[in-house]
């Protein structure tokens, strides 16, 4: 089964965050970069299946050109070779475009499964899997928290509230996953030294055949027109219980009128 | 006046229309008059019309189909691409669900317009208001091409009533074969909850790592059922097994904007704070001074959540 892998880096959402000022953008330069979360879980998950299945885990991510520490985690985990898209032109571009570049990328890999983690830790739109789906024209299972391989079918639980919901689709298709899904594993020393051998292919716009004017800040479906750090709450009041906590507790309740 | 389309969000257990939907409603009126659309199997619009009313709804479009509810997604994407391209809005308002998120982003490919999801509110410019990295950041964006399309975060508007018309237009539903590719087999609910939803609620009280165990987490209960609240659980405390999943807070959880938030035994680690970050008043118990979580807190308490919490409980209880 040829599975291909969608990863993104994003800033450390443990070390301050912010956009630049310059164009309302994310700061990704300066900031501490590391692989979304969600994807671990998306790797771990295209490795279990080519576990089972049999066949070959494709890395494919858009980025600068410093992306380039979410590849080596996956191909450390165990993925075997990856494609980076990369080029100054995407910059800015709001979540309709990046889905039309990650859709030109896809159309020159074969698939029969994409998978991808449920939402990216910086821009939260969570929507690329939904996407990808429309652009490529194949169905899309999301929110797995269960992934089964039948042959051509696949059969996912979709995480709801205090339930799920059980899905059915052929391949090709694209299964966005939840964090219920597995434990991803940690890399092995080994794992870390192969992955420097995997090959890794680099793509620009020119190579995927995307015309560079419709992605973009310039021509983008939406934008950010400013932004402000989010006043800080002023000094809360902190006690001590010493017998009296509950009572306090309850006071500042009742000062609030919340009982 | 402008015509703008919001998705109704109907709940599984047939309680009617999900606190989202009129939250939605209100947040359209600022742009033009909502118009509600209703999609769903046979049926579904019936018992909801009367509430779309009440809250300003003008016109009621009745889509109804078996195809909807038994593929996934995709038929719902495209009856609205379809409505969109019939009654051209001047904007969609979709509540912001995981599956609302997909049909906001499938809509504007098909209609060749731009969205932004979890708005938390929505200016008569089209100009909306969106909270980044956690809630650090807030953000005004606008959509620059096709028909706005908003998905709106929960408990960010509040719901006002407003007598509509909720004028009834049946839409005629034909499902492609793309869109029929994910079919629902089934959909099984394996834990009910008598508490409120935890990005509906008011109030929400949370327990972290510091509750120790699957047993004493009925001392988070507790405090939640004497205030009416929903509960939350920290991704430590779901690791260890102390709660269910649906109830985590946080970066790989949910994300909530109650009135009151009450984090106990929660250092209040970011993966944490991003989710409860906007909270309008934070509450933490935490046996140690020095958590993070108390320089979020509008009122803190340093002690043992096993003393302090069950005798709040009882006081609180007492009062009623």
């Amino acid at each position: 089964m040829n599975i291909v892998v969608l990863v993104k880096q994003v800033p450390d959402s443990g070390s301050e965050r912010s956009l630049d000022s310059s164009d309302n953008t994310v700061a990704r330069a300066s900031a501490d970069n590391v692989i979304n979360e969600m994807d671990e879980y998306a790797i771990e998950e295209a490795l279990t299946v080519k576990e089972s299945q049999g066949g070959e885990v494709t890395v494919l991510t858009i980025g600068p050109s410093t992306a380039t520490d979410a590849i080596r985690k996956a191909l450390s985990m165990g993925a075997d070779k990856a494609v980076h898209v990369t080029d100054e032109a995407i910059h800015g571009s709001c979540a309709v475009q990046t889905s039309a570049v990650i859709a030109a990328a896809l159309s020159q890999l074969e698939y029969d499964l994409v998978v991808c983690g449920a939402e990216s830790t910086d821009g939260q739109v969570s929507v690329m899997p939904a996407l990808l789906s429309e652009r490529l024209g194949i169905p899309h299972l999301s929110g797995a928290r269960k992934l089964t391989v039948d042959g051509t079918t696949l059969h996912v639980e979709r995480q709801t509230d205090g339930g799920y919901w059980a899905l059915e689709a052929q391949t090709p298709a694209i299964v966005s996953t939840w964090d219920t899904i597995n434990e991803p594993r940690y890399p092995s020393f080994k794992g870390i030294m192969a992955a420097k051998k995997k090959p890794v292919t680099t793509m620009s716009l020119a190579d995927l055949g995307v015309d560079p004017s419709t992605v973009g800040l310039a021509s983008a479906t939406s934008q950010v027109l400013d932004f402000a750090g989010r006043p800080p709450k002023g000094e809360g009041v902190k006690v001590v219980d010493e017998g009296d906590g509950a009572e306090k507790l309850v006071g500042y309740l009742a000062a609030q009128k919340i009982v | 006046m402008a015509e703008v389309l919001v998705l109704v969000e109907v709940a599984p257990d047939g309680s009617g229309v999900r606190k989202t939907t009129l939250e939605a409603l209100t947040a359209a009126r600022v742009l033009g008059e909502p118009s509600a659309v209703v999609l769903g199997a046979p049926g579904t619009a019936a018992g909801v019309k009367d509430t779309l009313a009440e809250y300003g709804a003008a016109k009621v479009y009745v889509a109804e189909s078996d195809d909807v509810d038994a593929y996934l997604v995709a038929p719902k994407a495209e009856v609205l691409a379809q409505l969109v391209g019939e009654k051209s809005p001047a904007a969609v308002v979709i509540p912001s669900t995981p599956e609302g998120k997909e049909i906001a982003g499938r809509l504007a490919i098909k209609t060749g317009s731009g969205f932004l999801t979890d708005v938390t509110e929505i200016a008569a410019d089209g100009t909306a208001t969106q909270v980044a990295f956690a809630g650090a950041t807030i953000v005004h964006s606008k959509v620059t091409v096709g028909t706005p399309i908003y998905t709106l975060r929960g408990n960010s508007v509040t719901p006002e009533a407003a007598a509509g018309a909720a004028e009834e237009e049946t839409v005629a539903v034909s499902i492609s074969e793309a869109a029929k590719q994910t079919k629902v087999l089934d959909r099984v609910v394996e834990q009910k909850s008598s508490r409120p939803e935890l990005t509906e609620a008011a109030i929400v009280v949370s327990g972290g790592r510091g509750v120790a165990s699957a047993e004493n987490f009925s001392v988070i209960e507790g405090l939640a059922d004497s205030l009416g609240a929903a509960v939350g659980a920290s991704r430590a405390a779901v690791d260890s097994g102390f709660y269910p999943h649906s109830f985590q807070v946080g970066q790989t959880g949910k994300t909530v904007s109650p009135q009151l938030y009450v984090a106990v035994g929660i250092s209040g680690a970011i993966q944490h704070r991003a989710g409860m970050q906007t909270s309008k008043t934070i509450i933490a118990v935490n046996k140690d001074t020095e958590a993070p979580i108390f320089e979020l807190a509008d009122f803190g308490v340093v002690g043992d959540l096993n003393t302090v919490v069950p005798a709040a409980t009882e006081q609180i209880s007492a009062r009623k």
